[in-house]
């Protein structure tokens, strides 16, 4: 206690190191702590950071920019060389017709699946925040229950009901006489796979926008009922607008999630021919890269892909940032 | 959006009932404390659907090889404790070490994981210091990464560092978890109190031992969370494993019971397998979530810090 605390901590803290222990003391009180902790704390996180998030994307890059030339015969050690290979992977990966087509039906993929998805998660929020609601608990649970199913798991068992000799659906319509659709063929295969990424993804968001319903306070219900609002009119011009930032979230994540489809249409794949090896851009990255081989192309249609998602990433934060400040601002 | 899209069973039940109790209103001599039909419905609808592939699984996994194809789904069968001991003696037990090394990847990740994200939490919490936002933003940014972006070039790396193909491979990628490290912040944010710090501080006690005694304990029913969130995430993670591995003694469950699928395309009587191996796997996450929602909310998962 016999140090009057007089040093200007920003300079002497660094350098009084090691100095007396009196000195310590007064660093170790400095208001904030000393510099070093928090990156301390934070060395862990940004270590594997390095090694497991920017190391491997840093290779990815250079590898979309290497081919392997076979010279010769391509045999012996010296028969085939990694060499420069400029853009001319990226040219490839671009004009190949089958990378394209993936990303189309992804697109037509994820316009089923983010809507209805979504679409669904807000209405059984709205119900679960609603008053005077039977089975609340089991019904949020149970909702909810479809996250805990592994992805591959959940495919493998809505792809079982989809089986004809399987399928509820199937039996109901081969009593009623009426003719079998092919689930798994042409357009249904769509509806069969959202159906699967509906499943699996309702709960999780659902659970978001019912905590931001939650903190609604309940006031602005009470004052809007004295002012003759009903139920209904109070969900779309209170609650719906007042739960828009997780909105935008669970939107910006679903719309990543869909673009990495890939763990569904894999699962399913044994069960019917008409999905081939390279249905999304990601199977098609797994396909190039481990099947045929070529980690080159492999390596520049991922880095292609998360260019995508990061201009759409930032392009969507950007739009969601912007409409939140003219919202303010009126 | 409408409720019938996606699910066909959904759509061929019965309508919700038509009245809208809500706005009408009681009718009188009765207490006000009707129940509100439309909702319930609708949830109940929803929660039916949710329950469609679990019941099938269910029905499905009693049913003895013959019986899957020629009963009617829903219509149980006499072969659950057959199928069972079939599955147990599919090549040696194999099925149970894919268990194993799930509950191993998931346990060991998810722990170290919330370890992880609890010192970067608490320190981007608790903290001001150069850079604090930038490094909060990159970690972030790892969320946005397709898993197929990193996980190629990861076991290209592993690869030449003579890890692919080990525990180590599906192991080490997953403990940074950018959602771990931003929910411990919010978590640290509004459950360490700075004035807490700052005392600890004043008599003395070092970085570490304030975190150990102060904040670790203030943040636990956060990182409760953490690790929740990140054991479902790896346990149920099926890209990074199939990648990484070949030798199916270290799969975990998702590949285990996906290359027995792929089997049964070519050997059908495997189906009954796959069936029984698929209900197997999701009782012990289903049972967890069960047992845990007593004393946790499933609000904290979105980082809800009240509940």
């Amino acid at each position: 206690m016999n140090t009057p605390v007089k040093t200007p901590d920003s300079s002497a803290a660094g350098a009084s190191a090691p100095t007396a222990p009196r000195t310590r003391r007064v660093r170790g009180a400095r208001v904030g702590g000393p510099r070093s902790a928090p990156y301390a704390f934070l060395l862990p996180a940004v270590l594997l950071f390095v090694a497991f998030f920017a190391l491997p994307i840093g290779y990815a890059v250079w590898l979309s920019f290497r081919k392997v030339e076979v010279q010769g015969l391509g045999l012996g050690s010296g028969g085939r060389r990694e060499v420069w290979a400029g853009l001319s992977n990226y040219a490839g990966a671009l004009t190949d017709p089958e990378l394209l087509a993936g990303a189309l039906r992804v697109l037509g993929y994820g316009m089923i699946v983010v809507p209805t998805m979504l679409g669904l998660a807000l209405l059984f929020a709205l119900m679960l925040d609603a008053d005077r609601v039977a089975g609340r608990r089991f019904a949020r649970l149970t909702i909810f229950l479809p996250y805990a199913v592994p992805g591959v798991i959940a495919a493998l068992l809505w792809g079982f009901l989809y089986l004809p000799s399987v399928s509820p659906l199937h039996f109901a319509l081969d009593r009623l006489g009426l003719p079998q659709p092919d689930l798994l063929g042409g357009g249904a295969l769509f509806i069969a796979l959202s159906n699967i990424a509906v499943w699996g993804g309702t709960g999780f968001n659902m659970i978001v926008i019912y905590t931001a319903l939650r903190a609604i306070p309940p006031e602005i219900y009470e004052a809007a009922r004295l002012d003759g609002c009903s139920q209904r009119q109070i969900a779309w011009r209170i609650k719906i607008p007042m739960v828009a930032p997780s909105l935008v979230l669970t939107f910006f994540f679903s719309v990543i999630a869909t673009l990495q489809v890939f763990n569904e249409p894999t699962t399913l794949r044994p069960l019917t021919n008409n999905l081939s090896t390279t249905w999304s851009p990601l199977m098609k990255v797994y396909q190039d890269a481990f099947v045929r081989g070529n980690i080159h192309s492999a390596a520049a249609t991922a880095v292609i892909i998360a260019l995508v998602t990061l201009v759409l990433s930032f392009g969507f934060l950007r739009l969601a940032n912007s409409r939140t400040r003219q919202e303010e601002s009126r | 959006m409408s409720v019938g899209a996606p699910a066909p069973t959904v759509a061929a039940g019965t309508p919700p009932p038509g009245d809208r109790s809500a706005p009408a209103g009681p009718p009188a001599g009765r207490r006000p404390r009707r129940i509100a039909l439309l909702p319930s419905a609708v949830l109940l609808l929803g929660a039916l659907y949710c329950l469609i592939p679990v019941t099938w699984v269910l029905i499905a996994s009693t049913k003895a090889g013959r019986e899957l194809f020629s009963t009617f789904t829903f219509l149980p069968g006499t072969g659950l404790w057959g199928n069972i001991s079939d599955l147990s003696a599919y090549r040696d037990g194999v099925y149970w070490t894919w268990m194993a090394n799930s509950a191993l990847y998931a346990g060991v990740g998810a722990l170290l994981s919330t370890a992880v994200s609890a010192f970067a939490g608490y320190a981007l919490a608790m903290y001001r210091f150069r850079g604090r936002e930038s490094i909060f933003n990159v970690l972030l940014a790892g969320v946005l990464m397709p898993p197929v972006i990193l996980a190629v070039p990861q076991y290209l790396l592993m690869a030449q560092v003579g890890l692919a193909g080990t525990r180590w491979s599906v192991l080490l990628p997953v403990v940074l978890s950018p959602y771990g490290i931003y929910l411990a912040r919010i978590y640290a944010a509004a459950a360490v109190p700075r004035d807490v710090v700052e005392s600890g501080r004043i008599d003395g006690a070092g970085e570490w031992r304030i975190f150990r005694s102060i904040g670790l304990p203030m943040m636990l029913p956060g990182l409760v969370t953490v690790f929740l969130f990140q054991f479902v995430a790896i346990w149920n993670n099926f890209l990074l494993p199939y990648i990484m591995l070949s030798d199916d003694e270290r799969f975990p469950i998702t590949l285990g019971l996906f290359t027995l699928l792929n089997q049964g395309a070519s050997a059908p009587a495997l189906y009954t397998l796959v069936i029984t191996g698929s209900l197997l796997a999701i009782l012990p996450l289903i049972a967890l979530f069960l047992v845990i929602q007593r004393f946790w909310s499933l609000d904290l998962l979105s980082g809800a810090v009240k509940s």
